[in-house]
């Protein structure tokens, strides 16, 4: 199957109210390894993420897939946010809406729904009212909506910035099976040892550039700018 | 008693049908004008009953645009003139409640491709508990006026009378018990009403989140 990677950034910025949130970043996401994107509060992170995902459209610059159709493109990506947001209904019905958005027919919405549910371990709440679920449940539900739809690619901005150690740990365990399954990741977070155990590469932003790329192998160990070597040691020179 | 339900619960329904779906496509839509229209549907809220049954009786008389379906003090001609009057009031708390939901769920919707009618109908559905008061509101207004049904309806006994219509009547031919028993009787509905819709929210709500 033709994929929409790689995705290409060309000089793209996005500014809002005179400021550059996004100032001419360009990259190349390719299928494979998990990219996390690592900088502090307001580097530009979540914005990165958005352009990327097509809710945010660049000021200058351009955001192209490997794939002309937009409908196409919106169909094989799913985001997942920092707060998950549940319709008031079954968390089984949230799922299906995805589907059900995603024009999949209505017979095959039923199983890929609990089937989504069962692999982020949530089958037995399938017809618990969404909203009376607790934050890292609904967080997991967030990603079952996104499993059923077997994304090409996967977005997480701080997927568990709200949540316990133990909420924390049964996401991560989620997001590695997006990756086993051949779902490319890319994840906002600020939290380096997050980071460490999801991501194969780091794209690390400072002020809305993109400052340095690098295996995560290689970039905690030695990070190669000044900014990054801060961050990575706590420092951080503005404070 | 029965002719005022009927009549204002008659306008409360076509005005949700038609006010449920504009304020939500109001909230959703990017259009030109847009600002204007709201600032509009908001103080059509405030439209004067009189006015309204002035304009639907100009609309309805035999000499009107409509005259020929002989509507004109008919139980009809009051619900049409109602509907008008409840419709804004449906129609812009709607836009309001949809509004602010938009603000929470735009990117969810969208990420997942929701956008435009269906974005719209799903916020709807959403926050149906919140759209409840918006009704009421609308409930409210129907039920507590008397200056356009009086002009379109007239005030007929027995076909076009209602409560308020009654209560008018009897306070200008001095019977000042009896209106005040009818105006507490208006109450005592308006009141049952509330209290069996607000029982329904508070349920359904504690059992969907």
């Amino acid at each position: 199957m033709n994929g929409i990677l790689p995705l290409r950034l060309e000089e793209v910025t996005f500014a809002a109210g005179g400021h550059a949130a996004i100032d001419r970043v360009s990259l190349e996401l390719t299928a494979g390894p998990s990219t996390i994107l690592l900088g502090a509060n307001g580097a530009g992170k979540s914005v990165l993420m958005r352009l990327m995902h097509g809710l945010l459209v660049p000021s200058a610059g351009r955001v192209r897939w490997n794939e002309d159709d937009p409908r196409s493109v919106r169909r094989r990506q799913a985001m997942v946010f920092q707060r998950p947001i549940m319709l008031r209904r079954s968390v089984l019905a949230n799922v299906e809406y995805g589907l059900k958005v995603a024009r999949v027919p209505e017979p095959e919405r039923r199983a890929s729904a609990l089937e989504a549910l069962a692999s982020v371990g949530l089958a037995h709440l399938a017809h618990r009212p969404a909203r009376t679920l607790s934050g890292g449940e609904q967080q997991r539900v967030a990603l079952a909506r996104a499993w059923a739809l077997h994304p090409e690619v996967l977005f997480l901005d701080e997927p568990t910035a709200s949540l316990d150690p133990g909420a924390t740990r049964e996401i991560e365990t989620v997001i590695k099976a997006f990756d086993a399954a051949g779902t490319k990741v890319v994840m906002a977070t600020h939290n380096l040892g997050q980071a460490r155990r999801l991501g194969d590469e780091v794209l690390f932003l400072h002020q809305g550039r993109l400052v340095e790329r690098a295996a995560v192998d290689r970039f905690f160990p030695q990070p190669a700018s000044a900014e990054a070597a801060a961050f990575v040691r706590g420092e951080l020179p503005w404070a | 008693m029965r002719l005022s339900l009927e009549v204002s619960l008659s306008a409360v329904l076509v005005a949700t049908l038609a006010g449920l779906p504009l304020g939500a496509a109001i909230a959703v839509g990017r259009f030109p004008g847009r600002r204007a229209l709201i600032v509009l549907l908001n103080a059509l809220m405030g439209l004067p009953p009189v006015v309204v049954g002035l304009l639907v009786y100009l609309l309805l008389s035999r000499a009107g645009p409509l005259g020929e379906f002989g509507l004109l003090f008919t139980p009809s001609a009051m619900v049409i003139a109602q509907t008008l009057l409840v419709l804004p009031i449906i129609a812009a708390l709607c836009r309001q409640a949809v509004e602010d939901a938009w603000l929470e769920y735009e990117e969810q919707l969208r990420s997942l491709g929701a956008e435009g009618l269906r974005a719209a109908l799903t916020l709807v559905w959403d926050i149906r508990y919140s759209l409840v008061t918006a009704l009421l509101a609308g409930l409210g207004r129907a039920c507590a006026e008397v200056g356009a049904v009086i002009i379109v309806g007239g005030n007929i006994d027995g076909v076009t009378r209602v409560m308020t219509t009654a209560i008018a009547l009897e306070t200008s031919k001095g019977d000042l018990p009896l209106a005040l028993a009818l105006g507490f009787v208006l109450i005592a509905i308006v009141l049952a009403l509330n209290a069996g819709a607000y029982l329904v929210k508070d349920a359904a709500q504690r059992r969907f989140g």
